[in-house]
């Protein structure tokens, strides 16, 4: 009970500030809406090349850009959590008896929604770049990215509150990011990669995310694919929260 | 009045892990023993890096300690945390507001963290701001308050919920004067207006000498001493007097009769001046002055000065609190 209470007034708070600022939810945007505008036309030539996957240029590469928002989405706000427990706000509330994991868990439900309606935006955008999937996919879709979202804003804040050093945030941040991005298929897709390459990749269970978000918008549902990827992202969002609840807890020893 | 104690701490204890040197253990705090009635304004005195503010985070429940027990507001302060944190206000040097955020905002986003509804939190904010002479800044971003005014915010945040007992971490740090002066007369209106006990930590001897009913000095992780600003300062030799005479010669007849004021010290003569340390300069200096004329020496001059608390941290430490 107190958990969901005190999740609350964590989020409504963190909501309302990040609304008075809605200047970074745009810049948030701009990147994958700059890789949709300025990339996405590259890959249209490109969807008959072999190896590429089956469907079209647009079902293979929204899927890429709706997993870099997520991961992006998520990755960057410890910068926000630095900044807060810099001025007091973290110990103001850590004095207070509110549930610990609430603090955490407040701040990632707001990452979320500020991802989702991005990804909103994003799908509304790659409609008129000729993307055409089924509703339920692109639900299916935004819960997935809902997810890595929530997982991602976790592990952020859990380094941001650990480190408690924009200095520290910055490159731990690049070096999680970076293998991320190269190995998982984001923008073109692994099945074009030369065979040790593959299977690198299949280390990285972003790939099966990316993966099964493309199954997805191929308009699969109850595939192995789908199914996998969705596991992963609810076991990262598990992994994640666990993860920040500890750091928080871990404040006090 | 027989009332329990409202903090109660025995052999409160802190180690920490040295960075960097593997092993190696930092003792911040040394087993603290301390004692706070309810309605006292105790300060916590010390040098920066003296373990005022790690005691205090651990009386808050925001460091867990490493030995020791403590009760706080009646709860013990590991078994029942939680209890502690429901009954104390914690007003940290660091603030307690975003600055994008409104002032009410916060106020009313912190007390529900205490079960507070949106109407009362508002009532007792607004209040609470009023008393605080803040009653203009409800809807004001946190960022635009002045240092002072911002100061008085986490005050205001820190009573919302109505504790007994409130933490003030270095309150007036970073302020000046005038917004000191101020902030003093407020923290002084929370014990009187609303019977809060207040626990603050400062290294300004001057912000513990003009607050606190009882001081505690800290310094290397003990307390070293304990005591209303008076009786400690009366720890110290005593006044101290310089007296200035016309001639060596006089000086020196001078120190045989200073000798003999009350609880004086052994007089040093330093040319045409002697310097001396005693109980109370004044009601001594009449009676010096007398026997001095009596003896037919006239002093050209007479300074005395009060002990301050840096005097006292000086005569417990061996060293200055500016250092």
């Amino acid at each position: 009970m107190g958990f969901f209470r005190d999740t609350w007034i964590v989020f409504s708070r963190a909501m309302r500030l990040s609304l008075r600022q809605p200047l970074w939810v745009l810049i948030g945007l701009m990147q994958p809406i700059l890789y949709l505008t300025l990339f996405g036309p590259l890959l249209v030539g490109m969807a008959n090349a072999p190896g590429f996957p089956a469907g079209d240029a647009w079902q293979i590469f929204v899927p890429g850009l709706l997993v870099q928002l997520g991961i992006f989405g998520g990755l960057f706000v410890g910068f926000g959590i630095i900044a807060e427990w810099r001025s007091g706000v973290i110990d103001r509330m850590m004095v207070t008896p509110a549930n610990r994991t609430a603090l955490i868990a407040g701040r990632a439900l707001r990452d979320v929604v500020v991802i989702v309606t991005q990804a909103i935006v994003l799908c509304g955008a790659a409609y008129f770049f000729g993307l055409r999937v089924p509703i339920w996919a692109l639900l299916v879709g935004l819960v997935l990215v809902g997810l890595l979202g929530a997982a991602f804003s976790f592990i952020s804040n859990a380094i941001g509150i650990a480190t408690k050093s924009e200095d520290a945030l910055a490159p731990l941040v690049n070096a999680l990011a970076l293998p991320i991005l190269l190995l998982s298929g984001i923008l073109l897709p692994m099945t074009l990669a030369p065979r040790w390459l593959q299977i690198v990749s299949d280390f990285n269970p972003f790939k099966h995310i990316v993966d099964a978000l493309r199954a997805l918008f191929r308009g699969e549902l109850m595939t192995p694919t789908v199914g996998l990827g969705l596991l992963l992202a609810v076991v990262l969002v598990l992994l994640g929260a666990w993860i920040g609840n500890r750091v928080f807890v871990q404040q006090t020893k | 009045m027989d009332e329990l104690p409202i903090i109660e701490a025995r052999g409160l204890k802190r180690t920490f892990k040295a960075r960097g040197a593997k092993g190696k253990l930092i003792e911040a705090v040394r087993g603290i023993d301390l004692t706070v009635r309810p309605g006292e304004i105790v300060g916590f005195l010390g040098p920066n890096g003296a373990g005022k503010t790690t005691t205090l985070k651990m009386l808050c429940t925001l460091l867990e300690p490493t030995g020791g027990t403590a009760t706080v507001a009646g709860c013990d302060l590991r078994s029942d945390a939680v209890g502690v944190r429901r009954r104390i206000g914690y007003v940290s040097q660091a603030g307690s507001t975003s600055p994008e955020a409104r002032a009410g905002e916060e106020i009313i986003s912190h007390a529900q963290f205490y079960g507070i509804d949106r109407t009362t939190a508002r009532t007792r904010g607004q209040n609470l701001l009023a008393a605080l002479d803040l009653a203009d800044v409800w809807d004001r971003p946190c960022g635009s308050l002045s240092g002072g005014q911002r100061r008085r915010l986490d005050i205001v945040m820190g009573l919302i919920h109505q504790p007994k007992l409130v933490f003030l971490d270095e309150p007036s740090t970073g302020l000046d004067p005038q917004s000191r002066a101020n902030l003093w007369t407020h923290i002084r209106k929370l014990r009187d207006d609303f019977g809060t006990t207040v626990f603050l930590t400062t290294h300004y001897m001057d912000e513990a000498d003009n607050l606190s009913d009882r001081i505690l000095i800290i310094d290397n992780g003990a307390i070293v001493a304990e005591g209303t600003p008076a009786e400690l300062k009366q720890r110290v030799s005593g006044d101290a007097i310089t007296l200035t005479l016309r001639t060596a010669a006089d000086a020196e007849a001078a120190k045989a009769i200073a000798a003999g004021l009350p609880g004086a010290d052994m007089p040093i003569v330093d040319g045409n001046i002697v310097r001396l340390h005693a109980t109370e300069a004044s009601t001594a200096l009449p009676a010096l002055l007398s026997e001095l004329v009596k003896a037919g020496i006239e002093a050209i001059g007479i300074e005395t000065k009060r002990p301050t608390l840096d005097d006292v941290f000086l005569t417990l430490t061996g060293r200055s609190l500016r250092d």
